[in-house]
């Protein structure tokens, strides 16, 4: 249990998954400014990261592993990949309309997100090997993703306000709060790792 | 940029590729290689490199087989030719320089989601002939090396005093940490943007 814990700690905020992984960036840097849909789209990711690192897992212990077929290692998970996304968008296509229109294309762009694919890899490379620890890994990878997202567009509402130099306006003063944060989230590091 | 338009479409897609439409610092796509791995310069080129290949051999395949695709399949056709192609990349890489795999770690897989090879596929190699798309991933792929190796060598001489693993600075330079960690990625792609859309508005101005 302890361990479970420490790795959904290390996952959240220690090496969280925009800040020390650089992974998910562009919709780091391009979310829109309004909180709520900055935390729907933070939800989708985590719900898409959470069901495709479980999944790549089993597949990757229990298929391509005995049958010895690694090398189709990245071709399977971005299929895999591919194929949770389609599902999530049908689904919140059906349940929540609103939801779908606010996403607009953000939604199949998470196939390209790098934080989903980063968290199968990782899962591989950090040789979990029980299905808890994959989905746990996973899960508050995401939620790591959707509390950095959160925090940018909070503090992005304010940027707007600011007396910004022109050449440092949009991106780069964007780029800039982002090292704050990550300095910040750096300080986690003494909190151990795994 | 008027004189561009005289050139041949490819040579002209190639010239922009370098500077007007530069991936890192126009386009600002593929940042997530772009942040993590320019540590040190070694690392940065290597990744470009990597990532060129990789979209040279997409935009081919792309190029030649685009008009036998159906339409709603081809973003998946585009993604599986890209994850083949990695895998090749990685498993070279792997084979021939294995210290610079185990350093670039994820990040050679994850090439397979960088935007700007599945954009390029998308906005120029599936409508252009095969000369056409080769001239683009070139351009492409320079524009990509020059942005990766500028945060490298930024980075690199602050953070460690050195280039390349030679060291240029005095021995008795401290470096500076932040910008081997995470923050310095942030804090050097920011400025460097920054002080070039300064140079650009300067630019502007005295036209």
């Amino acid at each position: 249990m302890l361990d479970l814990l420490l790795i959904g700690l290390s996952a959240a905020l220690i090496n969280n998954f925009v800040l020390s992984y650089f992974m998910g960036i562009c919709p780091f840097l391009g979310v829109s400014r309004r909180l709520d849909s900055a935390f729907g789209m933070g939800a989708a990711v985590t719900f898409v990261m959470t069901i495709s690192g479980g999944l790549t897992f089993l597949l990757q212990q229990y298929a391509l592993i005995p049958l010895g077929l690694q090398i189709l290692q990245y071709v399977a998970f971005i299929f895999v990949i591919a194929g949770t996304v389609q599902f999530v968008e049908l689904y919140v296509q059906r349940f929540f309309e609103p939801l779908y229109r606010a996403f607009g294309v953000y939604l199949p762009m998470i196939t390209t997100n790098c934080a989903v694919l980063g968290v199968c890899l990782l899962v591989w490379s950090k040789s979990y090997n029980t299905l808890a620890q994959a989905l746990t890994f996973s899960f508050f990878g995401g939620v790591g993703f959707t509390l950095a997202i959160v925090i940018m567009a909070g503090l992005r509402e304010s940027i707007d306000f600011a007396d910004v130099p022109a050449p440092f306006r949009g991106t780069p003063i964007a780029l800039f709060v982002a090292a704050i944060l990550s300095m910040a989230f750096a300080g986690f590091a003494g909190m151990g790792s795994q | 940029m008027s004189s561009l338009h005289g050139l041949p479409e490819a040579r002209a897609r190639f010239v922009r590729g370098w500077f007007t439409e530069n991936p890192t610092y126009v386009q600002l796509l593929g940042m997530c290689p772009t942040l993590a791995v320019t540590s040190t310069l070694p690392a940065a080129v290597t990744m470009a490199v990597a990532t060129g290949v990789v979209l040279l051999c997409s935009n081919i395949i792309t190029s030649l087989i685009s008009r036998q695709l159906q339409p709603h399949l081809r973003i998946l056709v585009y993604t599986l030719t890209i994850a083949t192609f990695v895998t090749i990349v990685d498993r070279l890489l792997a084979a021939f320089a294995p210290a610079m795999s185990r350093q670039l770690g994820p990040y050679v897989p994850l090439i397979i989601v960088n935007c700007i090879i599945i954009s390029r596929a998308e906005a120029c190699a599936s409508r252009q002939n095969l000369g056409t798309a080769v001239a683009d991933a070139l351009g492409q792929s320079g524009g990509f090396l020059l942005g990766l190796s500028s945060l490298g060598i930024v980075r690199e001489l602050l953070g460690s005093g050195s280039l390349w693993g030679l060291p240029v600075l005095p021995e008795n330079y401290p470096g500076m940490l932040i910008f081997v960690l995470p923050a310095g990625a942030f804090l050097t792609l920011g400025s460097l943007s920054g002080a070039l859309n300064a140079i650009r508005m300067r630019e502007k101005g005295t036209q």
